[in-house]
């Protein structure tokens, strides 16, 4: 699938898309604050770029997204190992989860910003919450599906429940939770940029809504742009960590050949 | 030496009740609640000389895998009990060392370090537990794919893994669930004169289950035919073959007639599967 050939083919497929929806914007006449022509975007772009006005709100919305992503990991990662080990907590705890699972997360930004401000706390939060959950769901059933042989294995050497968890169940988790991290990455990215939607003083988020008041839609189809260059960057680095750690589920496996095609895409 | 060996084996086989090293008495296992669940083991009463190897086979199903996992400790029985050198069994032990019917692996460590995993849990030397383990992968033909991980590893030689696992904290028991059922009959037959070694030097106490009626009077100094569910022991055969046996024993009369008598035994009651 990834051979030089196809790359070229996937290239000029792109390239087709591009003309065609500048020749259909040309044709149709549509005005510019519907829907702006291709080269417009890469107009407004450029200038964006000339005039510097990226890189600020940019790493405001990559500060936000990482820390969210960070505290919202963490924090799902031990409570998830906590319910996972312990039926008892998992019973109370429960009707919260399946309550806070169902509500759409992003729900809660307005409140989030009065509670926290304009400022980059709020922004945290938001994110941490958003990708909290992914997580700590993907957590729970990865430290659960330990085989029943494997964890008879261990028990008949008479291991700890320390060992059976550092052992085999941390280790057997370890692809759930990395699928979680790539979901929670992205989520961290929404999170971010709603809570900069509904009230921030900086962030590409921010900038989208003050364009939109301006009518720049060939200046918001820009930050598009970037924030989906973005999410690609930092599910890359997630799945770059994921190979590096899960080494055994490399080569020879049905996943990988899913694997390669699809990071051909991100390429 | 090894010819004085096993005749004081064949003598110990008699069993007398103070050197038995495994007692299971009167024991039943019912997966479920009591009255609706599957009844696996029925009344089941048998015990184990130390330092003898015992055979059972039996009809797919009858409970032999769950008869293995009682005495590993894994599964407590829901009436009578099984005792080791006296005490009961609650809970796994060190002493005992189990193959299961799988091999079993973790995919995230290499076959060395699959066959470490005993001394990793139980803490043992690492030194020299690193050499045991290599000359355990040598003795099972496994050299070179020390570092290989179990995905590049066939069924066969995953198995071997497993089996070794078992033998590299040196436990005095040792459990073994049909471990040579996905081997080739070459490497089968290699496995039970390697097998029959390992027993003879080391003066373990073997519980075997297998599908083999063949394998199992090779093997035995006593066999367990179990009848199907719920398992319950049938006969017994004592083998008297001199040790150490030759693979060529099976060509005679004597062993033959063992295997006969055992399959009439086993067929009497539904037959192998
Ligand atoms: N976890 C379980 N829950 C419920 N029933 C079980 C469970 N494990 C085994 N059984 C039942 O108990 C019976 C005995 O199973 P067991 O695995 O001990 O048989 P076996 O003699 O080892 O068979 P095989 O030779 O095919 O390995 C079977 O009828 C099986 O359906
Ligand atoms: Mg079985």
């Amino acid at each position: 699938m990834g051979s030089a050939k196809n790359f070229a083919l996937r290239l000029l497929l792109i390239a087709a898309v591009l003309v065609v929806w500048e020749v259909l914007v040309r044709l149709t006449g549509v005005p510019e604050y519907i829907l702006p022509a291709p080269l417009r975007i890469f107009t407004a772009m450029y200038n964006g770029i000339k005039t510097n006005v990226y890189p600020e709100h940019f790493m405001v919305t990559l500060t936000e997204t990482l820390l969210g992503f960070l505290v919202g990991t963490i924090l799902a990662f031990i409570l998830g190992t906590i319910v996972a080990l312990s039926r008892k907590v998992e019973y109370f705890l429960y009707p919260f989860i399946v309550m806070f699972q169902a509500m759409p997360k992003v729900a809660l930004a307005p409140l989030i910003i009065v509670w926290f401000g304009l400022g980059l706390t709020s922004k945290v939060i938001n994110a941490a919450l958003v990708a909290f959950f992914p997580l700590m769901v993907n957590t729970i059933v990865g430290l659960r599906s330990a085989e029943e042989d494997r964890i008879n294995l261990m028990r008949s050497l008479a291991a700890s429940r320390t060992q059976i968890f550092f052992m085999l169940q941390l280790p057997n988790a370890l692809p759930y939770i990395f699928a979680g991290l790539e979901i929670a990455m992205i989520f961290a990215l929404i999170g971010a940029i709603v809570a900069e939607f509904v009230g921030a003083e900086k962030g590409l988020g921010m900038l989208i809504q003050a364009m939109n008041f301006n009518m720049d839609v060939a200046g918001q189809f820009s930050i598009l742009l970037i924030l989906s260059l973005l999410g690609l960057c930092l599910n890359g680095i997630v799945t770059l960590a994921r190979r590096r750690l899960l080494f055994w589920e490399t080569v020879n496996t049905g996943e990988e050949t899913a694997n390669s095609s699809e990071k051909g895409g991100k390429a | 030496m090894n010819e004085m060996n096993s005749a004081a084996r064949t003598a110990r086989a008699g069993t007398s009740a103070d050197r038995d090293v495994i007692a299971v008495d009167r024991l039943s296992l019912t997966y479920g609640a009591k009255d609706t669940g599957v009844l696996a083991l029925s009344d089941i009463s048998f015990s184990i000389a130390n330092g003898e190897f015992i055979s059972i086979v039996g009809p797919s199903g009858c409970g032999k895998s769950t008869l293995l996992k009682i005495l590993a400790g894994l599964l407590p029985p829901t009436e009578g009990q099984a005792t080791l050198n006296g005490t009961a069994i609650r809970g796994a032990r060190r002493d005992i060392g189990v193959v299961f019917q799988t091999p079993v692996l973790f995919p995230w460590r290499t076959v060395l370090g699959n066959v470490l995993l005993p001394a990793d849990v139980q803490k043992l030397d690492k030194e020299k537990m690193r050499k045991r383990a290599m000359d355990l992968i040598r003795l099972v033909g496994l050299e070179g794919f020390e570092n290989r991980y179990p995905r590049e590893l066939s069924g066969g030689m995953q198995q071997r893994v497993g089996i070794i696992r078992a033998l590299i904290h040196d436990p005095a028991i040792l459990l073994m669930d049909e471990p040579f059922g996905a081997l080739d009959a070459m490497t089968r037959e290699t496995m039970n004169v390697e097998l029959q070694r390992i027993w003879m030097e080391s003066g373990k106490t073997i519980l075997f289950i297998t599908h083999s009626t063949s394998e199992a009077v090779y093997l035995a100094d006593r066999v367990i035919v179990m009848t199907a569910r719920p398992g319950k022991i049938g006969d017994v055969f004592k083998v008297d073959l001199p040790r150490p046996r030759p693979l060529e024993v099976m060509n005679t009369e004597a062993f033959g007639a063992y295997v006969k008598r055992i399959r009439v035994a086993l067929n009497a009651d539904g037959g192998l599967d």
